[in-house]
């Protein structure tokens, strides 16, 4: 029984660390993204040995030292704010994300000493549908931090996340529900093992041949989960300061910035999960490569394993790259524009989107 | 579900409850009520009720909610709530009612038998178990709330183009 319990435990670090990291690498991937799309140089204070290397380690700055400079900053908590909500506010905005990693499988099994182990922390039956429930309790940070601030922008920001979260995630999942219906099941790791099937056995069957539609719809009503640019009115720094989190300094400001990387990773994840084959490498099985054409190449366990989480990884961090790229590319929507394109747009599409794969599925039988 | 687990459940539930009528500030009223609804699905979960426990966050603690609590923050309710919160005879009538409900609760309790519930049969409350009994046996009850919420979607639109003309 304790052996069951520290695997499951021994599971539960690893995907935190791997997120947490994954949140600390992406804040300097949008650094120096963002340097790199504007023509600057971007974060480069960080020659530690006066110049002997022949690159700068900006990374180990935004690694290291930006996080300590974060958390031993004052804490300014605003008069008449609410205390215990205002404390609250940035921990509801990070929970429910870091939790909603447990459905997400980031391997498919390892075998050790006879045992095998399933890659994914919590093998639920309702997989997809936990994580759409976790990612619906998200928006409480925004609302409580915007309106426990005693602030009118705060409160303005608060006031708009709620209703720009609410109205995308009904598009997000309906354009699962397409998703959904193409696997026949809520179970995100049977939905991985899917995709490890080939058509005319050269092509992997990932899910974004079948789904593209929603693939697109669900990246979309992602980023604006993410309320980031084009989607960041909540935040809109030019009319609101910094929208919800105007009133907030130093580790709790820090904690929302994670939870907003945290929330990209999660759709990253996620639409990794659905729609390009989770961890699924083409051609590797379980116990090797299998080439088309009969080529066979036997490979030991441990290694295919590692090569799977590590594809898993490189697809989340393209696809992460791909949003940061999105966000310094385009200029922020006004607020008719968003709600018109969220549902006159995309509710509409997912819905077609819906009719049409049902039709496709009862005519191919 | 264990004791321990059921008490930790139980005493958690009834005090955001509680929270959610007793509480003078509105927001955090709807707070505690999150709160309830959430606990409320993890006993669900201990249950073996997954997709019930899982439609119960997604449904009312992620949108419902959400509505109530931007309701709230758009009229600022906190100002403007009578001292002593609202007329005598409407709390008399809650405390009455409230009471009522309780005894009525507590009769059914007593009467029913104690002991370990029985044994939920494989796949119970899955996603699969639900879908069949909803799309079998609950077909005509299913489709009847669906024409109902149809209904309600088309009422809001009207009564909002009204408003809007």
């Amino acid at each position: 029984m304790w052996g069951e319990v520290g695997i499951a435990a021994a599971k539960s670090l690893a995907v935190l660390v791997m997120v947490l990291n994954l949140c600390v690498v992406l804040l300097w991937v949008e650094r120096k993204g963002s340097a790199l799309i504007q023509d600057r140089i971007g974060a480069n204070r960080a020659n530690v040995f006066g110049g002997i290397l022949p690159f700068n380690l900006g990374i180990v700055n935004t690694m290291i030292a930006d996080p300590i400079k974060m958390f031993t900053k004052e804490d300014v908590v605003p008069a008449g704010a609410d205390r215990l909500l205002h404390f609250l506010g940035p921990f509801l905005a990070v929970f429910p994300v870091m939790v909603t990693f447990a459905a997400v499988p980031f391997g498919d099994v390892l075998l050790i000493g006879g045992r095998e182990i399933d890659l994914q922390v919590a093998a639920l039956d309702v997989g997809l549908l936990y994580v759409l429930a976790m990612a619906s309790l998200a928006v409480y940070g925004v609302v409580l931090g915007g309106w426990s601030s005693n602030s009118r922008w705060a409160l303005l920001g608060g006031i708009r996340g709620s209703a720009q979260m609410i109205s995308y995630e009904i598009a997000m999942g309906l354009a699962l529900i397409g998703a959904v219906m193409t696997y026949g099941t809520l179970d995100l790791q049977v939905i991985a093992r899917a995709q490890g099937e080939y058509l005319w056995g050269v092509v992997p069957a990932w899910g974004i041949l079948y789904q593209p539609l929603a693939f697109f719809i669900f990246l979309v009503a992602g980023i604006a989960e993410t309320k980031r640019v084009p989607f960041d009115l909540p935040e809109g720094e030019s009319e609101l300061t910094s929208g919800y989190f105007t009133e907030y300094s130093g580790s709790k400001q820090a904690t929302f910035m994670l939870g907003d990387f945290a929330e990209i990773i999660l759709v990253s994840a996620l639409a990794t999960t659905l729609f390009f084959g989770a961890w699924q490498v083409p051609f590797l099985a379980r116990d090797g490569w299998y080439f088309p054409g009969g080529t066979h190449l036997a490979m030991p366990q441990l290694a295919v394993a590692a090569l799977q989480v590590a594809s898993f990884i490189v697809k989340v961090l393209l696809l992460c790259c791909f949003q940061i790229l999105v966000r310094w590319s385009l200029p922020r929507y006004r607020y008719d524009q968003l709600m018109n394109l969220g549902w006159k747009r995309l509710l509409p599409l997912s819905l077609a989107n819906v009719v049409v794969t049902g039709a496709v599925i009862v005519l191919a039988g | 579900m264990g004791p321990l687990t059921f008490a930790v459940l139980a005493v958690l539930l009834v005090v955001s409850a509680l929270a959610v009528v007793l509480h003078p500030n509105p927001v955090k009223g709807a707070m505690a009520l999150v709160a309830t609804l959430f606990v409320l699905a993890v006993v669900f979960v201990f249950l073996d009720a997954h997709m019930i426990a899982a439609l119960q966050v997604i449904v009312y603690a992620g949108a419902i909610m959400v509505l109530f609590l931007f309701v709230i923050m758009l009229l600022s309710l906190q100002d403007d709530l009578p001292e002593g919160g609202g007329r005598v005879g409407l709390r008399t009538a809650a405390w009455i009612g409230g009471g009522a409900l309780a005894c009525a609760v507590a009769w059914i309790c007593l009467r029913s038998p104690l002991g370990a519930p029985p044994e939920a049969p494989q796949g119970y409350g899955g996603v699969e178990a639900v879908a069949r009994s909803l799309f079998t046996d609950f077909l005509l009850p299913f489709e009847l709330t669906s024409i109902l919420l149809l209904v309600a979607v088309i009422g809001a639109v009207v009564l909002a183009q009204r408003r809007g003309a």
